[in-house]
C-alpha cells in the first residue's frame, strides 16, 4: 500500500516552481475484471493505471497538468507546463483564486480490511461458472452473463502548503445478467444492473447475496417475456430501492450540483431548474423526503475522509423534511457561489481535474415496512432495477424505464407486467412522495458509471434507499 | 521519445519475449491533450493531459489474458513493467481453461495513417475564443493536440494512425436560458473560419430571443438537423453488432429478422473512406459494409469472436462491433428549402440524452435541446421550451420519412472519456411528416 509514498514525496520536495501554491495528485488504481458469458469464460482483464496531475496557482490563475511519467523530471516537466498555461491565459480567466484557501491536514484513510489479498483468477472463474451454471438450458435464454470486477484505487494528495492525504480503498462490483428473446422481442433481467456495488472484499458477494441468485434472474427473464405490456395510465408508483437510487441519482443529485447552477456544464452536462436563491426554502418533496450526503457509511462506494481537493467530508442534509437545504458543492463552489456545500470535489483519476460530483447520496429512511408500502396502494404498480433513463438538460422532465414491474390491486401484488416505464418532472415529482420503507427496505448501492464534465469523468457514486410510493405517476408500457 | 518509435521500441521488445507456441498483440493509444473550459465568455479552467496506454493480451493455444497498462513514454521505465505484465499474464494462462470462441487473425498485415504533424496552439486559440466571445455569454469546451493509436501482433500485423486536431464545441445562451450549439474542428485552426461559425451561432441566438413557444404533447411535422439526427443513430448502430443481433440486445434486431422495415430513403454504410478513424481495428483491417440498404439490412458488423460463436463470416470489425465512420447517404432535398419543405412544424437542431423505451421495438426517447424552433409557413416562429420525445426508429425513418438533405455533414465526436475519440458519422438531415412528443 502506498508504494510510492516516500518517493513521490522526495520529489514533491524537490520540485522547482515560482507559483503561489501547488499540488500533486497521484493515483494508482488496478483493476481484475473475470466474465463468464453464455457459460463461457473470457479471457481475465487486468488494468494498472498510475499517473499524477500537478495544479499550480498563480496570481489567482489556475492550470493543471497530468502526466504519467512520475520520474523527478517528468513531474518537474508537468508542473513548469501547468506554470505556463497560468500565465499564458492571466487576463482571460473568469476566476481569481487568489483568496481560495487550501488545505494543510495530514491524514490517512484506509478501508478496513484493504491489504486482505484476493483469490486468483481461477478461484473466481470457478465460482462465476458455478452460478452460471444455474441458469437452466432454455432455447429462449439467448444471453447470460456473470461477472466480477475488483478496483484496488490509491491516492496520494500532497500541497506546497504542507498536506498529506492518503487513501486506499477497493470497489467490487458483481453483475448478473439474462436475456431471453422470443418471437421479435426480448427481455432481461440483472441482478442490480450496473447499480451494484460496494467498497470492501469478497465478503461483498454475500453481503449482496449475489451468489445464487442467477437461477431466479432467469426463470423472471422468462416471466417477463410471457407477460403482458404494463398498462398505460395514472397510478401509485412503488419503486424498489433498486430504482429509487438512479431516481435520486438523476432527479435530486444532479440538479443539486452547484458547478451546473454557477453554469460551468453548461455546454454538456446542463444546468439546473434549481436557481441559488432556492437554497433553504424551496419545497422540493413531500415532508417525508430527507435527502443526505453521507461520506461515512461503511461499505458504499463513496465514503470517503476528504475529497480530492482535501476538504474534510461530514454527513449534511441536503433536503430535511422535504425543504432544500445545501447544494453538492465543493469548496470552490462554495466561495464562488457564497453558498454552504459539501465536500464533493472529486476526479474520476488522475487525467482528470476535480469537478463537483455526487458522492454518497442517500434517501433516509422512513417508518413503512414493505408490506404497509403495497398494503397502502390501492391501484398501482411496483417497479424495480432500472434498464432506461433520459431527463432533460435542466434535469426536471424525467422518463424511465425499469426491468421488473408487478401490478398492485387493493394492497396486494398481483401479476408481472413487462417494459414498465414512467414519466414525471423532477420539480413535482417528490412532492407526491407518499410513503417511505423503513430500515428494513434500505439498501446500500451505488454505481461505478457517472458522467460528467468537459473533459468527460465517469466516476463512482454511492446511494442508499429504502423503497419509496409515489402518488399519481403517469406509467407505460411498451409498444408491442 | 516519438510515439511511433515509443511503439516500435516495446513492439521489438516483446517479439524478443516470446516464447513456444505464444503470441501476443499489442494494442497502443496515447495522447498529448490541451483541455479548456470556457464559461461566460472566459477560461474556466485550463489544463493539459500527456498519457499512453498498452493493451497487451497473450495466447498460447485456446487460452488468453489481458492487461492494460499506463506506460510513462520513457522507454527505459515502460520495459521493465511492461515485462512484469508478461510474466503476469504467463502466470495466469494456466490456470485457464480453453475458450472455444477464440480466433486469433494470425495474418501479417500493414496499415499506416500518419497526419501532417501540425504544432497547434491551444493558448492562441483561446485567446481568439475569449476575444471573439466579447459580449456573448459562451460556455464551451476546446480539446486541441496529437493522438496516436497503434496495433501489432506476433504475427506480423502493424497499424498505426497518427493525427493531430482540435475540438471546440461551443453553446451561446441567451439571458432568458435558451442556447444555440455550435462547433468547429480541423487540423488547422483559421481564426476566419472560427468567426464564421461564431456569427452563424449568434445569428441563431436572435431567434432564441422571441418568446418560448410552449407545446402539447402530440404529433408533429419535424426536421432533424443532422447534429439531432445522430442522437437516435448513435442509440441504434451498435445494433449492427452480430453478438447484439444474435441475443436480443440489438434495437434493429426486428430489421434483421424481417419483422420490421425502414423507408427506402435509408441507406447506411460503414466506410473506410473520408471517416476520421483508423482503418484497422483489433481485427486487422477494416472491411467497407453496406449496412442498411434502401430500408432493408445489409451486413452485420461480425468480430472474429462472434463468427466462431454464431458460425458467420468476420470482417474486421472490432471485439465492439460498432460501426466507427458511419455515413448515411443524403437524399434529395436541397438544405436551404428546409423551412420551406417544412412548412408548419418543428426545426430541430438537437437531440440529447436519448435512451430506449423498449428495445426490441427500437422505440426510443430523449429531449430537445439547444436551437429547436416552431416554423409556420417556412419561417421561424419561435423557440421551443424543452420537449421529450418518444417514437420508434421504425415509424420516424420509416414510413413517416419524408426527405432526406442532399449532402451529409460530417459529424465529429467530442466525447474525452478516457481518451480523446476517434471516428466521425456523417449523417443529412430527416424531414419527417410525423414525430411525437410525450412530455
Amino acid at each position: 500500500m502506498f508504494a510510492l509514498s516516500d518517493t513521490l514525496l522526495r520529489r514533491f520536495a524537490a520540485l522547482k516552481s515560482t507559483a503561489d501554491f501547488w499540488s500533486l495528485r497521484h493515483v494508482r488504481e488496478s483493476r481484475e475484471s473475470y466474465w463468464v458469458r453464455r457459460r463461457v469464460a473470457q479471457a481475465p482483464f487486468f488494468v494498472d493505471d498510475a499517473g499524477a496531475m500537478l495544479t499550480v496557482r498563480i496570481a489567482g490563475v489556475e492550470a493543471y497538468a497530468a502526466t504519467s511519467d512520475l520520474s523527478q523530471a517528468g513531474l518537474q516537466a508537468a508542473l513548469e507546463r501547468a506554470e505556463q498555461m497560468a500565465r499564458t491565459l492571466a487576463g482571460r480567466n473568469l476566476l481569481d483564486l487568489a483568496s481560495l484557501s487550501y488545505p494543510t491536514e495530514q491524514n490517512d484513510d484506509v478501508m478496513p480490511g484493504y491489504e486482505q489479498p484476493l483469490a486468483s483468477a481461477a478461484h473466481w472463474f470457478e465460482l462465476l461458472m458455478a452460478e452460471a451454471a444455474l441458469i437452466p438450458q432454455d432455447a429462449r435464454l439467448v444471453d447470460s452473463h456473470v461477472g466480477l470486477t475488483f478496483t484496488c484505487h490509491e491516492q496520494i494528495y500532497l500541497n506546497s502548503a504542507g498536506a498529506c492525504l492518503r487513501r486506499a480503498q477497493r470497489y467490487v462490483f458483481p453483475q448478473v445478467g439474462v436475456t431471453a428473446s422470443d418471437d421479435g422481442d426480448s427481455q432481461g433481467r440483472s441482478f442490480g444492473g450496473t447499480h451494484l456495488a460496494r467498497q470492501g472484499g469478497a465478503e461483498v458477494l454475500q453481503q449482496l447475496g449475489v451468489i445464487g441468485s442467477a437461477a431466479r434472474i432467469a426463470d423472471e427473464a422468462l416471466q417477463l417475456l410471457l407477460a403482458p405490456n404494463t398498462p398505460n395510465g395514472s397510478r401509485d408508483l412503488l419503486l424498489m430501492p433498486d430504482q429509487m437510487i438512479l431516481q435520486i441519482h438523476e432527479s435530486i443529485g444532479h440538479p443539486l450540483e452547484l458547478d451546473r447552477i454557477l453554469g460551468d456544464e453548461r455546454n454538456f452536462a446542463g444546468t439546473s431548474f434549481i436557481r441559488r436563491e432556492d437554497f433553504g426554502h424551496y419545497p422540493y418533496g413531500s415532508s417525508l423526503l430527507n435527502v443526505t450526503f453521507d461520506p461515512g457509511v461503511p461499505g458504499e462506494l463513496a465514503s470517503y475522509s476528504h475529497d480530492d481537493d482535501g476538504s474534510p467530508a461530514q454527513r449534511e442534509y441536503l433536503i430535511r423534511d422535504g425543504i432544500l437545504q445545501r447544494p453538492l458543492g465543493g469548496a470552490l463552489s462554495q466561495w464562488r457561489s457564497g453558498l454552504p456545500g459539501v465536500a464533493n470535489s472529486r476526479a474520476c483519476s488522475w487525467n482528470r481535474p476535480p469537478i463537483d460530483r455526487m458522492a454518497n447520496l442517500n434517501l433516509e429512511p422512513g417508518d413503512k415496512t414493505q408490506a404497509e408500502l403495497i398494503g397502502g396502494i390501492e391501484r398501482g404498480i411496483l417497479m424495480s432495477n432500472n434498464r432506461s433513463w433520459s431527463i432533460d438538460d435542466a434535469r426536471n422532465k424525467f422518463q424511465f424505464g425499469c426491468e421488473w414491474g408487478q401490478l398492485i390491486e387493493n394492497g396486494e401484488l398481483k401479476g408481472v407486467v413487462k417494459n414498465p416505464n414512467y414519466r414525471g418532472i423532477s420539480s413535482r415529482f417528490w412532492r407526491n412522495l407518499r410513503a417511505v420503507g423503513d430500515v428494513s427496505t434500505f439498501e446500500v448501492m451505488g454505481t461505478p458509471y457517472c458522467g460528467k464534465g468537459e473533459p468527460n469523468q465517469v466516476i463512482r457514486v454511492g446511494h442508499a434507499s429504502p423503497a419509496c410510493v409515489f402518488a399519481d405517476i403517469d406509467v407505460f408500457g411498451g409498444a408491442a | 521519445m516519438d510515439a511511433r518509435q515509443h511503439f516500435s521500441a516495446l513492439l521489438e521488445h516483446l517479439q524478443a519475449q516470446v516464447v513456444g507456441e505464444e503470441g501476443f498483440t499489442l494494442a497502443y493509444g496515447a495522447e498529448v491533450s490541451s483541455f479548456i473550459r470556457f464559461n461566460q465568455g472566459q477560461v474556466r479552467q485550463v489544463g493539459d493531459v500527456q498519457q499512453v496506454y498498452v493493451t497487451l493480451s497473450l495466447y498460447q493455444g485456446q487460452r488468453h489474458a489481458e492487461s492494460k497498462l499506463a506506460l510513462s513514454g520513457v522507454l527505459d521505465e515502460d520495459l521493465p513493467r511492461l515485462q512484469q505484465i508478461v510474466q503476469r499474464l504467463r502466470g495466469v494462462l494456466p490456470t485457464l481453461s480453453d475458450d472455444p470462441y477464440l480466433r486469433v487473425n494470425r495474418e501479417a498485415w500493414c496499415s499506416e495513417l500518419a497526419g501532417e504533424a501540425v504544432r497547434l496552439d491551444s493558448a492562441a486559440m483561446a485567446q481568439q475564443i475569449v476575444a471573439a466571445a466579447a459580449g456573448l455569454d459562451l460556455v464551451g469546451f476546446l480539446a486541441v493536440g496529437p493522438q496516436y493509436q497503434g496495433f501489432a501482433s506476433s504475427w506480423g500485423a502493424f497499424g498505426w494512425y497518427a493525427a493531430s486536431s482540435f475540438n471546440f464545441e461551443f453553446s451561446l445562451f441567451h439571458g432568458n436560458g435558451q442556447a444555440v450549439k455550435s462547433g468547429y474542428a480541423g487540423e488547422q485552426w483559421d481564426a476566419q473560419a472560427f468567426a464564421r461559425k461564431l456569427e452563424r451561432a449568434r445569428q441563431q441566438l436572435e431567434f432564441l430571443g422571441r418568446p418560448a413557444k410552449v407545446l402539447q404533447p402530440g404529433a408533429y411535422r419535424a426536421y432533424l438537423a443532422p447534429a439531432a439526427l445522430e442522437e437516435l443513430v448513435s442509440l441504434c448502430c451498435w445494433g449492427f453488432g452480430a453478438q447484439a443481433l444474435a441475443s436480443g440486445g440489438s434495437p434493429l434486431q426486428r430489421l434483421f429478422n424481417g419483422k420490421a422495415e425502414l423507408s427506402p430513403l435509408v441507406t447506411m454504410d460503414e466506410r473506410i473512406e473520408g471517416g476520421l478513424a483508423p482503418a484497422f481495428t483489433s481485427e486487422g483491417p477494416r472491411q467497407p459494409l453496406r449496412l442498411i440498404g434502401q430500408g432493408r439490412p445489409g451486413e452485420r458488423l461480425v468480430s472474429s469472436r462472434s463468427a466462431a460463436e454464431y458460425g458467420l463470416i468476420a470482417n474486421g470489425s472490432g471485439s465492439g462491433e460498432y460501426p466507427m465512420s458511419l455515413q448515411m447517404h443524403g437524399g434529395e432535398l436541397d438544405e436551404q428549402h428546409v423551412l420551406q419543405q417544412l412548412g408548419t412544424g418543428l426545426y430541430i437542431g438537437n437531440l440529447w440524452y436519448g435512451n430506449f423505451s423498449d428495445l426490441p421495438a427500437a422505440r426510443l426517447t430523449g429531449m430537445t435541446r439547444f436551437a429547436t424552433f416552431w416554423v409556420e409557413d417556412g419561417q421561424i416562429q419561435a423557440p421551443v421550451s424543452t420537449m421529450r420525445f418518444d417514437d420508434s426508429l421504425f415509424d420516424f425513418l420509416g414510413p413517416q420519412l419524408e426527405a432526406l438533405t442532399r449532402e451529409p455533414e460530417l459529424l465529429l465526436p467530442s466525447g474525452t472519456y478516457g481518451a480523446r475519440q476517434t471516428g466521425s458519422m456523417a449523417l443529412p438531415g430527416a424531414l419527417l411528416s410525423r414525430f411525437t412528443l410525450t412530455l
